[in-house]
């Protein structure tokens, strides 16, 4: 398959990755608390969704044909709500209210504050119900939209997960795309260690999804796969995105201790040097 | 008293969803595996494209119901209260009501009245559990027409309802009648206020017939619309008749009797006995005996009400 984005368009959304990592960097060293690991790692998978794969309008959040995105690890909301910023639907001075009394950026995302955000989520193992629901509403207005579901590979391990995923596959949901941000690691280890998950892609193909493995952060290759996905007729695609929690900082890379814990000062300077930022 | 009409709540349910059906091309209904019982199949059978039965997985039918919702439907989920409130409970509260969804649970077989299937089935916490979240409508009607009003009545607002259904059939004691938020009065009364839900409204009429027997003149009001709670109505009821008795088929520490209680402690402080199932879990045995059993019997109703009006000093 032959890739239809310019190498001039692959340039700006690395460029706009690398905004969104200093972004999350800034916001959660400002609220001190929040998830900077499993939002690192989510961020080019969707930076290629909301700028590069999705219909979307930021002048009509609601606009009925959109195409919808759930966010079901919603615990990496400044991953989200940078993006959102970043595509217009929010001014990108409101970030560092994250967390705060009065602010619409919730801990977890909350769709009732903030247009853009399609469903609150934060207990996990909801997102995909939702997300199926969406879908089914898409097939029996016979709208041509398309539902994006984010999953976190830690939530694998909750059962309502499975409920879901083996709905989309028994109504053959050809627009549902589910991509797993498998970045290895939850609040206290690795999947592996704590309750795994693998064989992953396996069980995705058990319960009839049509199934990628990819590299998260490669984004030429995730750009591909949602043009396969979108090919794809008669049943859902799962992604198995590889990628790294706190992907592009170097001293949070791999490191579970980063899933929910903001940096302090000395660190977000760090990190934001290492993105090419400042504090 | 007149022999009563007794019907099936969830027939009037299933005939009413029929109705809005045809009413309204986006209505969807959703099921988990007990679409017989809970009626939703009637719906199935008519409308095939917009009935999910999604098998036995509540939780997700709780969460895809709420996706529906968020794309701009009318939905109803309808299974036993066991599984809507108690198995589904995180999802209807952060996926319908934390998304404020326009989801509504008609949930069957609340209560002791399930009888046969026991304690694991039996359903008695579901009114606190739905009551305590934001945003929900609770509703518990007691009989079929009241079940057939509050079934259109909350496809009015957009936003969370759970109504709680009986399954056995019910004499039918009120005249349909349903405003969300407003109590009915179903018998005037000076003497005492009888406050009752779901099945136990028919006993309640049955004891005030019995008092009004020996000259007492209770009154009854169905509190159908457990949220909004109707507090105007229920502290006039204290002021004119200055002692209540509250009857649920549901755990007397978190029902409807405590809302009275707190809501006249507060208020207008007057003598309040709460009936309903102690702190423990049902079990097996023929539905209305249960009843009986577990502290429901009309001659238990009949010894509170007569210690209370002894308390205000209305009979000796």
């Amino acid at each position: 398959m032959v890739l239809a984005v310019s190498s001039e368009k692959l340039a700006e959304l690395a460029e706009t990755a690398r905004l969104v990592r200093q972004d999350i960097i800034r916001m959660t060293y400002a609220a001190g608390s929040g998830h900077p690991g499993g939002s690192l790692s989510c961020t080019d998978l969707l930076v290629a969704l909301v700028f590069a794969e999705m219909r979307l309008d930021p002048t009509q959040p609601n606009w009925a044909d959109r195409d919808r995105l759930v966010l079901s690890k919603g615990h990496a909301a400044p991953a989200l709500y940078s993006v959102l910023a970043r595509r217009g639907f929010l001014s990108t001075d409101e970030l560092t209210t994250l967390r705060r009394t009065g602010s619409r950026l919730q801990g977890h995302v909350d769709r009732q504050k903030l247009p853009g955000v399609e469903a609150s989520t934060g207990c996990l193992g909801q997102g995909i119900g939702m997300a199926v629901g969406m879908a089914l509403d898409d097939r029996i207005a016979h709208r041509a939209s398309r539902v994006y579901a984010v999953l976190g590979d830690g939530e694998c391990q909750a059962g309502p997960t499975w409920e879901a995923l083996m709905a989309a596959g028994h109504y053959g949901l050809d627009n549902l795309l589910v991509i797993l941000d498998r970045n290895g690691y939850e609040t206290d280890g690795a999947t592996e260690d704590l309750m795994g998950i693998e064989p992953i892609a396996d069980k995705f193909r058990a319960f009839r999804f049509e199934t990628h493995a990819i590299d998260g952060h490669d984004l030429p290759a995730v750009l591909q796969a949602f043009d396969q996905a979108r090919a794809t007729k008669g049943r859902p695609t799962a992604l198995v995105a590889t990628t790294v929690k706190g992907k592009g900082v170097s001293f949070m890379e791999h490191k579970f201790a980063w899933h929910g814990k903001a940096p302090n000062k000395d660190e977000a300077e760090r990190a934001l040097a290492e993105l090419g930022g400042h504090l | 008293m007149a022999e009563r009409k007794v019907e099936s709540l969830r027939d009037a349910y299933g005939k009413a969803l029929l109705e809005l059906g045809e009413r309204d091309p986006h209505l969807v209904v959703l099921d988990a595996d007990l679409s017989g019982s809970t009626r939703t199949a009637m719906f199935g059978g008519r409308f095939p494209e917009r009935f999910f039965n999604v098998g036995v997985m509540e939780p997700t039918m709780m969460t895809m119901a709420a996706g529906l919702a968020l794309s701009g439907r009318t939905v109803f989920a309808s299974t036993f209260a066991i599984f809507a409130a108690g198995q589904a409970y995180n999802m209807v509260r952060q996926s319908i009501c934390y998304n404020r969804a326009n989801v509504k649970i008609v949930a069957t077989h609340g209560g002791l009245l399930v009888g046969g299937d026991g304690g694991t089935h039996q359903m008695l916490e579901d009114i606190s559990l739905m009551r305590g979240l934001p945003g929900m409508t609770v509703v518990v009607p007691a009989d079929a027409p009241t079940t057939r009003s509050a079934t259109f009545a909350i496809t009015e607002f957009d936003g969370p309802a759970y109504v709680r259904l009986t399954r056995e059939n019910l004499p039918t004691v009120t005249d349909g009648t349903f405003v969300v938020g407003r109590a009915n009065e179903l018998r005037g009364g000076a003497d005492l206020t009888l406050v009752a839900v779901g099945a136990l409204v028919a006993r309640a009429l049955e004891v005030a017939e019995e008092l009004h027997r020996v000259g007492v003149e209770a009154r009854v009001l169905d509190f159908a619309s457990v949220k909004p709670f109707d507090e105007k109505a229920l502290l006039k009821a204290a002021r004119e008749t200055g002692a209540i008795l509250t009857l649920e088929e549901h755990s007397v520490l978190t029902g409807v009797g405590s809302m009275v209680a707190a809501a006249t402690s507060e208020n207008y402080p007057v003598p309040v006995r709460r009936i309903g199932v102690p702190d423990v879990f049902g079990e097996s045995g023929e539905p209305w005996g249960l009843l009986d059993r577990f502290g429901l019997s009309k001659e238990r109703v009949l010894e509170e009400a007569w210690d209370l009006l002894k308390m205000r000093g209305k009979v000796q």
